[in-house]
């Protein structure tokens, strides 16, 4: 599939619609369409409805937990020590706020072609986590939407019935986020080890080494 | 009664039994299961009940579609939280005497699931076990083999005296709390009456002797 192609012809069919084409490095090499929030819905019923991409079946929604990132690089900078001008080392943070993400993957039963890639990301990880639904376009979206909502927490304006999938509706956490602490419940493990080991150290279940 | 007169009366054409020993053998021999399985385990809990293995040859063959109606709770398959409250509020509504057999590494303690956020850690968190079979899944044999381990379980229990089953005990509880969903976990996350297992606060001295003071087949409570 001609990602470039896609995106002009998005570009051309919705107005005003903001594409970008994320690229994958990996020897795989599927690349990636991001779509604006505010045009999501619309490209998704233009790639449905497209007589030549018709992209007719949504095989596969998942979700994506990005966190703050804190990128350091060091740049020489001239400063006066001691009356003398000198060039010295200074770190520098960059701090990139995180966001969830959910992607799509997409197919054509009649044209044999796909998968085409797509991407939505919401505005930060806390609040403003909001995102259109595409199981009006895709039906088949409905449940893994579902389970995006239930483990990560992204709202989906326009689904039908956004209720949680897997956890009980009183849980509050979303488990899959990269920040979810779980509930320790390690206080029987014959074999601990790594991970499992501090846990249960932590439950008082295994005496300090 | 003694047992070599026992015998010799038995080759005379006599049968001796003690009361005790007939109500044992009747309620060993018809040990009916609650209809319902959990995950992969199940499949093979059908099997041991199918022609080839034919769990009936132990007088089981009656898998009631009734907790009220059940003497035996198989646990096949995984637990999850969510689940967890209904499977204690069905052993809850089981008449006594009942008895409850943990199949598969699941049921016995989250099995590969086990660090899962939302798998139950072995259902003896909130009810009493009465064998655990290992196995992921077990076979039926496997199965059956805990079957025979629960029958000869009821063969000796006496009726009379401190060790007497739970059902001829009115101490003895036959309902156990049923966890609630909380906002982080199920609350409680285990019935402290079961699963007192040791941590850092009470183990003193050697971890196997207060094992075996708690260990999980024999308290009922």
């Amino acid at each position: 599939m001609n990602l470039e192609k896609i995106k002009s012809d998005i570009e051309a069919a919705v107005r005003g619609c903001s594409v970008q084409l994320v690229l994958n490095g990996s020897p795989c090499g599927q690349h990636s369409l991001l779509l604006d929030r505010e045009h999501a819905f619309e490209i998704a019923k233009f790639l449905r409805d497209d007589p030549e991409l018709h992209l007719d079946y949504c095989s596969n929604v998942t979700g994506v937990d990005w966190l703050d990132t804190e990128t350091s690089e060091k740049v020489k900078v001239k400063q006066l020590v001691d009356g003398v001008e000198q060039e010295v080392e200074e770190v520098r943070k960059t701090r990139t706020p995180g966001y969830l993400e959910t992607i799509y993957h997409l197919f054509s039963m009649e044209k044999k072609h796909g998968p085409l890639v797509l991407r939505l990301r919401t505005e930060d990880r806390s609040d403003r986590v909001t995102l259109p639904s595409l199981t009006p376009v895709w039906r088949s979206a409905e449940f893994q939407e579902r389970e995006i909502f239930d483990l990560y927490g992204i709202i989906f304006e326009g689904h039908p019935d956004l209720r949680r999938i897997l956890m009980w509706d009183e849980f509050e956490d979303h488990p899959m986020r990269k920040d979810y602490v779980e509930p320790n419940d390690y206080e029987y493990e014959p074999t601990p080890h790594d991970a499992v080991l501090e846990k249960s150290m932590r439950a008082g279940a295994v005496e300090g080494r | 009664m003694d047992l070599e007169l026992k015998n010799e009366l038995s080759r005379q054409g006599i049968f001796t039994t003690t009361l005790e020993e007939l109500y044992n053998w009747g309620r060993k021999s018809s040990v009916w299961p609650l209809t319902f399985g959990l995950a992969c385990c199940a499949i093979e809990m059908i099997a041991t009940t199918m022609a080839r293995y034919d769990l009936a040859r132990f007088g089981a063959e009656v898998f009631r579609p009734s907790p009220r109606q059940a003497d035996l709770m198989i646990v096949a398959g995984t637990v999850t939280k969510k689940m967890a409250p209904q499977i204690v509020r069905l052993y809850n509504q089981m008449p006594e005497p009942k008895y409850v057999i943990a199949m598969g590494a699941c049921a016995i303690s989250g099995g590969p699931f086990k660090q899962g956020y939302n798998v139950l850690k072995g259902i003896d968190r909130y009810i009493p076990v009465d064998v655990h079979i290992p196995g992921c899944p077990p076979r039926p044999e496997a199965l059956m083999d805990a079957f025979i381990a629960l029958q000869k379980k009821i063969e000796a229990q006496s009726l009379t005296g401190a060790d007497r089953p739970p059902h001829l005990n009115a101490e003895a509880p036959s309902e156990f709390i049923v966890p609630q969903y909380g906002a982080h976990d199920l609350e409680p996350s285990k019935n402290v009456k079961l699963w007192n297992i040791i941590t850092k606060s009470t183990a003193n001295g050697s971890r196997a002797a207060s094992e075996n003071e708690s260990g999980k087949n024999q308290i009922r409570y």
